[in-house]
């Protein structure tokens, strides 16, 4: 039985590393570059919606739509002044300007709200699922973002094979140049791009921190780091590879934690990351990228 | 890791500063300190601007307090006291600046510092001009290492022994679980002393699981390892950010055992948007309750509310003891203001074994020559949102 406890656990922390993934590997796939201030938007996300319903005193929903638009325009904004002058720049150069711009937002934060962990109220109020006389807990959050992962995945699958702005994402990411010269909008679609993984990055704060409500200028990094592993690990560039990479990811931790050791439930999950990029270079539902001559 | 780093950083500072202006420095305080006049010159540093002034100020006015009711009774040995306290910043570098300011005012002996990384720093100065120096709340293994150097809290390691002895005694439970941060020493320091201790006490440890810095925010592995294991006690020598988590994930699994916490659980109550009603019943090892009734801790808190306006934390009580320490061993060594901080040193050293006082954070406290605090550890319980003494 509490084989099964681990398990749901594991589901649960995964479910959070899956949504945010989300986020990550949709930028990467197609503006080809990695977000590393993803974590610290979701962080930023996490504060609005503590304002809003901690210091103004509205309901979590107005909370969450704040968030999101906040999440919104800050993500579009630093894609404007940090990333886009650097659009033909190396992508080493881009990756060290996404590092800077996580430290800002973390310092900012850090500026604004103090160093001291704020205790975050949950968004969700839907009470906790007792299985088999109460030995099994699935709690309001784990199922909320189970779900909203899924509708999340599903959705942007959707968005990106039927709506004109997601043919033109697919084709911003198969080629620029090609892209430019059949009359789309480079620029505007990278900025959409950015517009809903900064989106994304905003309910994902709203369900980080309400399943583990402790707020600190920090809380987004390491998840943020977590995540970029497990949508490394489902293929990044792949919308159904993060979820499926998310919630393995959570499930391994949580097992080597409970079954193996719980000081080296991180060298084992990271030594299976390792196992499954040599046996599959582009993880788990990466597409084999062969290079034409 | 960053306590780890911190450290590496103090005493690399402590050393540079060792090589740098050391002999000059000695050179002043030996031919000043001999023009001291009818005062006994008490110097104390610590944080009271920064993030950690919460403590520095505390110790300021708690030490602040003990001076003005010496004096008001008539001083130590007839002389009057005199205290000067300066800012570190929570900084070893600043800390041993702010040393060498109270040199330069002819201190003849130390209250302080207040922080453990500034205060290895500083302690390595003291050692080398030989000044007496008393801490109040250092607890790192290091702080005290040096003969001249004693304290009046628990060191780390003190604080899982004294923890594992006072579960035993009081007979909290039999079955004990760990939840420890393995990447931090504090955490790791305590756990380990306390796995030692606890077979002594005929304590079975069920479950000893870590987390690290980078994976503190899902303790449900660990919690329901502990609740498989049968554990009636879950020990959490952490601090209180993620105390206040793994409060929050037990209540939703519904585990309820006896939690028990040392000093770094000291704050829970004061986290923003808190809700007071998970830590309902939590135990923690820290020496001082405000609202405890005997006199002395009634009149403490009493003139302490009405002097600075709240109420006094352990570290303004550890400051109190700290100075009525430094009063009780100037009067065993039968002391006289005219001597200079190296020829008070030895006499002080001799005289903080062979004290015995009651204060606001144990009674019949005594000193070891490693200048290690012996005293009954006492445990507060969390009611209705705030801390309650426990007998």
């Amino acid at each position: 039985m509490s084989f099964i406890s681990y398990l749901i656990n594991g589901i649960s922390l995964g479910s959070i590393y899956a949504l945010i993934a989300l986020g990550y590997t949709m930028v990467y796939g197609i503006a080809k570059m990695l977000n590393f201030a993803h974590g610290d938007i979701i962080m930023i996300g996490g504060y609005t919606i503590f304002v809003v319903m901690n210091t103004l005193g509205m309901p979590p929903i107005l909370g969450v739509l704040v968030a999101v638009v906040v999440c919104t325009i800050l993500g579009v904004t630093i894609e404007k002044i940090a990333y886009k002058p650097l659009r033909q720049a190396s992508p080493l150069a881009v990756l060290i300007t996404a590092i800077g711009v996580s430290y800002l937002l973390q310092n900012v934060a850090l500026l604004i709200f103090g160093a001291n962990t704020k205790l975050f109220t949950s968004v969700v109020s839907i009470p906790a699922i007792s299985l088999a006389d109460g030995q099994i807990n699935l709690s309001g959050e784990t199922t909320v973002t189970i779900v909203v992962s899924v509708v999340i995945m599903v959705g942007l699958m959707l968005f990106i094979r039927k709506s004109k702005t997601g043919q033109a994402m697919l084709a911003v990411s198969e080629d620029k140049g090609a892209a430019e010269l059949m009359g789309i909008n480079v620029n505007a679609t990278i900025a959409v791009t950015f517009a809903i993984g900064s989106a994304l990055a905003a309910i994902a704060g709203a369900l980080l921190c309400s399943a583990y409500p402790t707020l600190t200028p920090y809380t987004g990094a390491m998840p943020g780091i977590k995540a970029f592993v497990a949508a490394v690990f489902g293929g990044i560039g792949s919308i159904p590879g993060a979820f499926i990479g998310g919630i393995l990811l959570g499930v391994i931790e949580n097992l080597s934690k409970a079954y193996i050791s719980s000081q080296m439930a991180d060298a084992i999950v990271f030594a299976v990351l390792i196992v499954v990029l040599l046996v599959k270079p582009t993880g788990i539902l990466g597409k084999k990228i062969s290079e034409k001559v | 890791m960053k306590k780890a780093m911190s450290l590496i950083l103090a005493l690399s500072m402590a050393v540079a500063s060792l090589t740098g202006c050391g002999s000059a420095a000695s050179g002043t305080a030996e031919t000043e300190s001999a023009a001291a006049g009818t005062t006994f010159k008490i110097g104390g540093i610590g944080p009271v601007t920064g993030g950690a002034a919460v403590y520095g100020l505390a110790v300021k006015n708690g030490a602040q307090i003990a001076i003005d009711e010496i004096n008001a009774a008539g001083g130590v040995n007839g002389a009057q006291l005199e205290f000067n306290f300066q800012d570190d910043e929570h900084d070893a570098e600043k800390s041993v600046n702010a040393y060498n300011t109270l040199k330069d005012w002819n201190m003849q002996a130390l209250m302080g510092t207040v922080t453990s990384t500034p205060c290895i720093a500083v302690a390595e100065e003291t050692n080398k001009d030989q000044v007496f120096q008393l801490t109040p709340s250092g607890s790192s293994v290091p702080c005290v290492q040096y003969d001249n150097a004693f304290r009046i809290c628990f060191s780390d390691p003190n604080q899982g022994l004294k923890s594992a002895q006072y579960i035993g005694e009081n007979g909290l439970a039999t079955k004990v679980a760990i939840i420890f941060d393995s990447s931090d020493v504090y955490s790791s320091g305590i756990k380990d002393k306390f796995v030692e201790e606890a077979p002594n006490q005929g304590i079975e440890v069920v479950a000893q699981e870590a987390f690290t810095a980078d994976s503190k925010t899902d303790f449900t592995v660990q919690l329901q390892k502990a609740k498989d294991a049968g554990a009636e006690l879950v020990f959490l020598p952490i601090y209180y950010s993620e105390a206040a988590l793994i409060l929050a994930q037990a209540n939703t699994t519904g585990f309820t055992p006896q939690f028990f916490g040392c000093d770094g659980l000291d704050g829970i109550l004061t986290v923003e948007n808190f809700d007071t009603a998970l830590a309902e019943n939590v135990m923690l090892l820290t020496p001082f309750a405000a609202d405890a009734q005997d006199d002395l801790t009634k009149k403490f808190v009493e003139t302490y509310n009405k002097n600075f306006g709240e109420t006094p934390n352990q570290f303004a009580a550890d400051a109190y003891d700290a100075i009525y320490a430094i009063k009780a061993a100037l009067e065993e060594a039968k002391a006289t203001p005219d001597m200079s901080a190296q020829d008070l040193c030895p006499v002080l050293e001799t005289a903080m074994t062979k004290i015995n006082m009651d204060g606001l954070t144990g009674e019949g406290m005594t000193w070891t020559a490693d200048g290690e605090v012996n005293k009954a550890p006492k445990a507060v319980k969390i009611v209705k949102g705030a801390y309650t003494a426990m007998d």
